[in-house]
């Protein structure tokens, strides 16, 4: 990567992460991140205000040590990018405000973007001749990007000019559901890694727990949509049966059962959507690519689908900052004009909006 | 000179200095847009007083009490513009930009600021004139009140003059500021003053579903 492209500090506030990020081009100088995530587990799930205050205390260290990292100095900085949305709207907002202060304080440029095309964006670093050698991602592509926050199915044509949403979940993110499947379990919160422990020798066949939006009539209309409520539902209902008539829960089976629910249902959409575009290539993103059982299904399908597999590094896939400036430096190394000053947090932005 | 900004009602924003006062001060009373306006107000406000961010001594950080979301944009602001410049964040009780305001109009009378607090309460703080360096001297509060309560007999401040106020000026808000900065007085805790727990349940565990 040369030194005249772009450096570009990301901030990123959408959930419980501060997350703020280095990038020269698509180099990675510094994925700083603090999380706020112990203060959700007794209760279960995100609490919004909680991560917002959490966003305020945090994003000034978290930037010093991001800038420390990257061994820059602020006023280096060509450009600031920051997550507009989606995401949870007061915790958006501390860090809308703080890189539009942050913008005007440097003089720089800002670039306010979208989170889940940030996730895409994520791929390009380590790619290049200062990566780790990797070829650049090549479009189209099919993104499935799987985390608490977000279930989604897009098409990225072109990461700067061309994202379509091709699906998402119509009630739960799939990361919601292994929270809400874990309590069930009487498991601790957060779900996903609970439930990999939990699954462990545990049968994926041993009970067959529904496929949200599967059947003939739902592909109709949802074909790329996904629904997690009706399973957690089912495991809930199979759960309680069991205990109703004084029979012990096989716990390693139902978790290795409800994942492969999950995981089937993903991969299965993912693959009809690279299958229908004829797009041969997939890429994952999003905290729930860190189960190792989705990782390995999705390996074993689209090596038969004959569909290549693209899966960033896992501090790239969960929610962080520097996806985000890597997005920003993409937006900027395109000739994009930046951001003006009067965007706002938007909780529901669309994935066509790349830019604000 | 100072950059201050205040968003726990409306978003203010000011520059000022000790000796020549407010150099320019913009704001919208709107309480909904922050995290819109805060950016093209800073820019503006430094524009309109031609000054330079190297020019700047801190910046002065409102902080609170107010509603937490808006709140929160401009601490966030006013702590993150200070990194890029690299100078300090000087935090002021917002409500003693009031009571500021209020007694450098030459009133003298013990004083009882109120500001909503959305949710059918208000935010107070009770003031007592100036002292010698002509800073508000707050000597209860701020605090956190259903409106009706002022009223009652248990409340030592219901007597007071009552000042209920809808905006918060940032001009006042930096004066403040630089007179604490002048006199040598620490600033107000570098923290928010939400005077609220998150609203928040604990899991109360699995329900049946069937
Ligand atoms: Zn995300």
């Amino acid at each position: 990567m040369s030194e005249n492209a772009p450096l570009v500090l990301g901030i990123e506030t959408s959930c419980d992460e501060t997350g703020v990020g280095i990038v020269r081009g698509t180099a990675l100088l510094s994925n700083t991140i603090a999380s706020s995530m112990d203060e959700h587990a007794r209760y279960g799930g995100v609490v919004p205000e909680v991560a917002a205050r959490a966003h305020l205390e945090e994003l000034v260290p978290t930037i010093n040590a991001a800038v420390a990292e990257a061994g820059i100095r602020l006023d280096q900085l060509d450009a600031i990018a920051v997550t507009s949305g989606p995401g949870l709207a007061g915790a958006l907002m501390v860090g809308v405000g703080a890189a539009k202060a942050l913008a005007v304080s440097l003089g720089k440029p800002l670039y306010a973007v979208n989170h889940l095309v940030g996730h895409v964006g994520a791929d390009v670093l380590g790619t290049g001749t200062d990566g780790d050698g990797q070829e650049p991602l090549e479009y189209p592509t099919i993104a499935l990007l799987v985390s608490g926050g977000h279930t989604s199915l897009l098409l990225v044509r072109d990461l700067v000019s061309d994202v379509e949403l091709l699906g998402e979940t119509i009630d739960d993110a799939a990361g919601e559901a292994f929270d809400k499947v874990a309590r069930v379990l009487g498991l601790p919160y957060p779900g996903g890694p609970q439930i990999d422990r939990a699954a462990v020798g545990g049968d994926p066949r041993a009970i067959r727990f529904p496929r949200g939006l599967s059947q003939p009539k739902d592909m109709a209309r949802h074909r790329y949509d996904f629904s997690f409520s009706g399973l957690k539902t089912a495991v809930a209902r199979w759960v309680e049966q069991r205990q109703d008539a004084g029979e012990p829960v096989p716990l390693a089976d139902v978790a290795a059962s409800f994942r492969e629910a999950v995981v089937d249902i993903l991969l299965t959409k993912a693959i009809a959507a690279c299958r229908d575009h004829e797009v041969p290539r997939l890429l994952l993103g999003g905290g729930v690519v860190a189960n190792a059982r989705l990782r390995q299904v999705a390996e074993e399908r689209t090596h038969a689908a004959g569909i290549a597999l693209r899966v960033p590094p896992f501090s790239l896939c969960t929610d962080n900052g520097a996806m985000i400036a890597a997005l920003g430096a993409q937006l900027v190394m395109a000739g994009r004009p930046p951001s003006t000053l009067d965007f706002g947090a938007d909780s529901t932005l669309p994935v066509t909006e790349i830019q604000v | 000179m100072l950059l201050a900004i205040d968003t726990s009602a409306g978003t203010s924003v000011a520059l000022v200095d000790r000796d020549r006062g407010v150099i320019a001060e913009l704001g919208t009373t709107d309480t909904m847009r922050h995290a819109e306006v805060i950016g093209r107000l800073i820019a503006e406000c430094l524009d309109q007083g031609a000054v330079a961010v190297s020019d700047l001594s801190g910046v002065a950080a409102g902080m609170g009490p107010g509603p937490f979301t808006g709140l929160r944009v401009g601490i966030a602001a006013a702590r993150v513009f200070a990194l890029g410049a690299g100078k300090p964040v000087v935090p002021v009780v917002s409500h003693d930009a009031l009571a500021h305001d209020f007694y450098s109009s030459g009133a003298t009378s013990e004083l009882l600021v109120v500001t909503d607090a959305r949710r059918r309460e208000v935010y107070w703080s009770a003031y007592a004139g100036l002292d010698d360096a002509g800073l508000p001297v707050r000597t209860d509060g701020p605090g956190l009140a259903k409106p009706d309560s002022l009223l009652l007999a248990d409340f030592p401040h219901r007597h007071l003059e009552r000042l209920n106020a809808s905006a918060i000026s940032a001009g006042a808000l930096g004066m403040v500021a630089e007179l604490t900065f002048a006199a040598g007085r620490p600033a107000a805790n570098d923290e928010p003053l939400y005077l609220r727990s998150p609203d928040v349940t604990l899991s109360p565990g699995p329900k049946r579903v069937s």
